[in-house]
């Protein structure tokens, strides 16, 4: 069992936590990531590890609840234990001196992103981020991003802060303006990626971007996260998670991450009777005292 | 090597022996097996198992040993079992096999101890799988299952790391601890077992056996760790430098699936037989919603290959529901690489096999899920490298079958971890750790066995390989403390 240290919401439905694993903060790089197992009969998912460190023995993950397991795990707090976590798990990000990068991130993407932008800076780059969001509340670490990069750039799909937009508008802001990024990293929701890709392509600037897929053991041993990079079928589990966005097939991948929604929407439900039935029954306990 | 002939408790005359009818392993139920995952075999009772015994001819020179690879001296637990002292038999048994209730279920004994037995030559063999498997689980049921042998081994003080809980390490792991060493397993996955508990399917091999099994082990003193990936969450050269291991053993396992290279193949519901097994055996996907992870349910499934592997994924997928379950094989059934009982079983279950048939793309809706499968018919050609005829593509004979699940059971590579974290292991071109007869790795107290070495095996092979390399760790430790 593994501890959960600390657990707050970031934002609405987006919660960062602290766990106790000291193997894992010794050995983990940018980019990597753990699968996880909130129960005894939990499927494994993988997350991203944002941050870690090494003498305090913990790393941080940010979820966001999604389907079942990732709601699930979003009511655990501090104290509570998640069933299983193995790690760190897949390539970590390559990272050099490019001259001019920028780290373009939604969602959770961005705490995801920060190390590879804190990286990025201290291998001697000018990084300027570009933090995209649905409105204002959604934002989320873009003060730790402030504190690690040389500029930081924001946009709203309403306008509620920064830019009125997308990323990709902001992008073409910054290109408008003269700047010649060397190197993009792109970390966030398919969609989001996919466009930033298709937009870099034209402009040939080299785009990585960090792909998530439906994983099962996630050493290579199944299968389940095969991607089409290039023509060529890779697992991301091992051969990733990061690859060049200009060569990606997002098209392939978007179908392959929806392919158990129908059954993650009955997973969900299930869960929800469950977490009302045991509502209903500390209601009852209550009532009867 | 001479042996002793065990003492005879057979009373039952030598000419009469021969007269006795192989004793018929109970079954479930064919049609309620394929709608449930409980076993399918459901064991020998105690009389039978003491009339299949009877009809051993105690031979001279016991063949049946030859024929298993970790050469279990299967006379001596015969004899013990026409004593009626079944607990004398499965002592006897572990005495060179650490998982016999593993062994007596998925052993391919009919081209191991039973094809050398002497009487199979003019009748059909005796049943020492069947009789393996009474005795072991004999031993469980009368809580016998963990003893530690004749006594406790004196602590050798030298500690050994045994990387992959599957055969080959639980196999190597079990032989060490009797040496007194201090014996620490590495698994990366969430339960213990590697294939055994990925990979074959409960109604083959109950998941509460394996655990059991693996009990045993702790209970001699074995430390059990999981989640931990020796590779990611700790280098192989970490366990000498830091851990103060004295040796290693890497039972690593095939664990990367191939696929066809074919077009369609990353449909929505074309699955690995890896990922298809994994989710149904490790995470019990066929218990969804109950459980979390999803497994899809065909109406029509099509399983693409020909071996044990092939077999259990297509009985999974009857059991799931699927209206028709077929394999689809390139060769045809006599060069089948599954076992003839697999085989047998998955065609009383109503598998369909199309034989002589090889899928050439498969066909997706605009969701991307599977939906079709576009095959040649195939005819057998010259032999090939591996002495089986070549099945040659029939011109003309493209047609298309409904399927809205593939399973690809072609065969594992080898998994690349060890090898991309650690330079000093020398490794094929197929990717497999290059290891001597005694599993001696190139890199120094390092050894390896089993599918990583062999690629694709069975798990006795991966269990012999296991305790060769035991033997030679030993072997190594004492040298070692020597010089």
């Amino acid at each position: 069992m593994y501890k959960i240290l600390k657990a707050e919401f970031i934002a609405p439905n987006v919660k960062s936590f602290l766990i106790e694993a000291p193997h894992i903060a010794r050995k983990r790089q940018a980019g990597q990531f753990i699968i996880l197992r909130v129960h005894e009969k939990g499927e494994r998912i993988p997350i991203t590890i944002a941050d870690s460190n090494a003498s305090e023995g913990w790393i941080n993950i940010i979820v966001q609840g999604l389907g079942k397991t990732s709601i699930h795990l979003n009511t655990l707090e501090a104290g509570d234990h998640l069933q299983d976590l193995v790690g760190p798990l897949g390539q970590p990000t390559h990272i050099e001196n490019w001259g001019t990068l920028v780290c373009i991130s939604g969602g959770v993407g961005t705490a995801e992103s920060l190390p590879i932008a804190a990286a990025g800076k201290a291998a001697g780059n000018r990084v300027i981020s570009i933090i995209g969001a649905r409105n204002k509340d959604l934002l989320i670490a873009e003060a730790q991003m402030a504190e690690v990069v040389d500029e930081v750039r924001i946009s709203t799909d309403d306008g509620s802060a920064g830019r009125h937009g997308l990323v990709t508008d902001v992008l073409q802001d910054l290109i408008d303006e003269g700047v010649t990024p060397d190197m993009i990293v792109a970390i966030g929701p398919l969609p989001m990626m996919a466009a930033v890709a298709n937009q870099t392509r034209e402009m040939n600037i080299p785009t990585m971007v960090s792909l998530n897929a439906i994983m099962v053991d996630g050493t290579g041993m199944c299968g389940a996260c095969r991607a089409t990079v290039g023509g060529k079928t890779v697992f991301v589990c091992v051969d990733g998670p990061e690859f060049d966005g200009h060569q990606v097939n997002f098209q392939e991948l978007g179908m392959r991450q929806r392919m158990y929604k129908k059954q993650e929407a009955e997973s969900h439900q299930c869960f929800l009777e469950k977490q009302m039935k045991k509502v209903k029954a500390e209601q009852l306990v209550e009532e009867g005292a | 090597m001479k042996r002793t002939p065990p003492q005879s408790f057979n009373t039952v005359p030598m000419k009469e022996r021969l007269t006795l009818p192989r004793q018929a392993m109970p079954e479930q139920d064919a049609t309620a097996r394929a709608g449930n995952f409980l076993e399918v075999n459901l064991g020998l009772t105690a009389e039978q198992a003491v009339l299949e015994a009877q009809r051993c001819i105690e031979c001279k020179s016991p063949t049946c040993m030859d024929g298993c690879p970790v050469n279990i001296k299967i006379p001596d637990f015969i004899q013990l079992i026409c004593k009626e002292d079944f607990l004398a038999a499965a002592e006897k048994i572990k005495e060179d096999s650490s998982l016999p209730a593993v062994c007596g279920r998925v052993c391919p004994q009919e081209v191991q101890c039973e094809q050398t037995c002497v009487v199979g030559k003019r009748f059909r063999p005796v049943a020492i799988g069947n009789l393996e498997r009474f005795v072991a689980d004999y031993a469980m049921q009368h809580g016998n299952g963990a003893s530690t042998g004749p006594e406790k081994p004196q602590p050798s003080g030298q500690k050994v790391a045994i990387v992959g809980s599957g055969p080959a390490g639980l196999a190597a792991a079990s032989d060490l601890i009797k040496e007194g060493h201090e014996v620490t397993v590495y698994e990366a996955l969430h339960e213990y077992g590697g294939v055994l508990v990925y990979g074959i399917p409960e109604f083959r091999l109950p998941k509460a056996i394996l655990r059991q099994e693996v009990a045993n082990l702790e209970a001699l003193g074995v430390k059990f760790i999981k989640n931990f990936i020796i590779g990611r969450t700790m280098t192989l050269q970490e366990l000498f430098a830091e851990e103060g291991f004295d040796s290693v053993f890497l039972g690593l396992g095939a664990g990367l699936p191939r696929f066809m290279n074919i077009a369609g193949e990353n449909l929505n519901g074309v699955y690995s037989a890896n990922e298809f097994l994994t989710r149904s055996n490790l995470m019990r996907g066929y218990d969804f919603p109950e459980w979390d992870t999803p497994l899809h349910r065909a109406k029509h499934a099509i399983i693409v290959g020909g071996g044990n592997t092939a077999m259990d994924a297509v009985r999974t997928a009857k059991r799931l529901g699927a209206e028709e379950a077929s394999i689809v094989y390139r060769r045809s059934e006599e060069e089948m690489p599954a076992r003839n009982e697999e085989i047998h079983h998955a065609k009383e279950e109503g598998v369909n096999f199309m034989n002589l048939v090889n899928p050439i793309e498969f066909i997706g809706d605009e969701e991307g899920n599977v939906i079709a499968a576009k095959c040649l018919r195939m005819e057998l050609g010259e032999p090939d490298e591996s002495g089986r005829r070549r099945p040659v593509p029939m011109p003309g004979s493209e047609f298309t079958i409904e399927a809205d699940v593939v399973v690809i059971a072609v065969g594992n590579g080898s998994n690349p971890l060890i090898a991309q974290t650690t330079p000093e292991i020398q490794v094929n071109k197929w990717g497999n750790i290059v290891a001597d007869e005694d599993g001696r790795t190139s890199m120094e107290g390092v050894f390896a066995g089993g599918d990583i070495v062999t690629g694709g095996a069975t798990v006795i092979l991966a269990m012999g390989a296991g305790r060769k390399a035991a033997a030679a760790i030993n072997e190594y430790l004492k040298e070692k403390v020597g010089s």
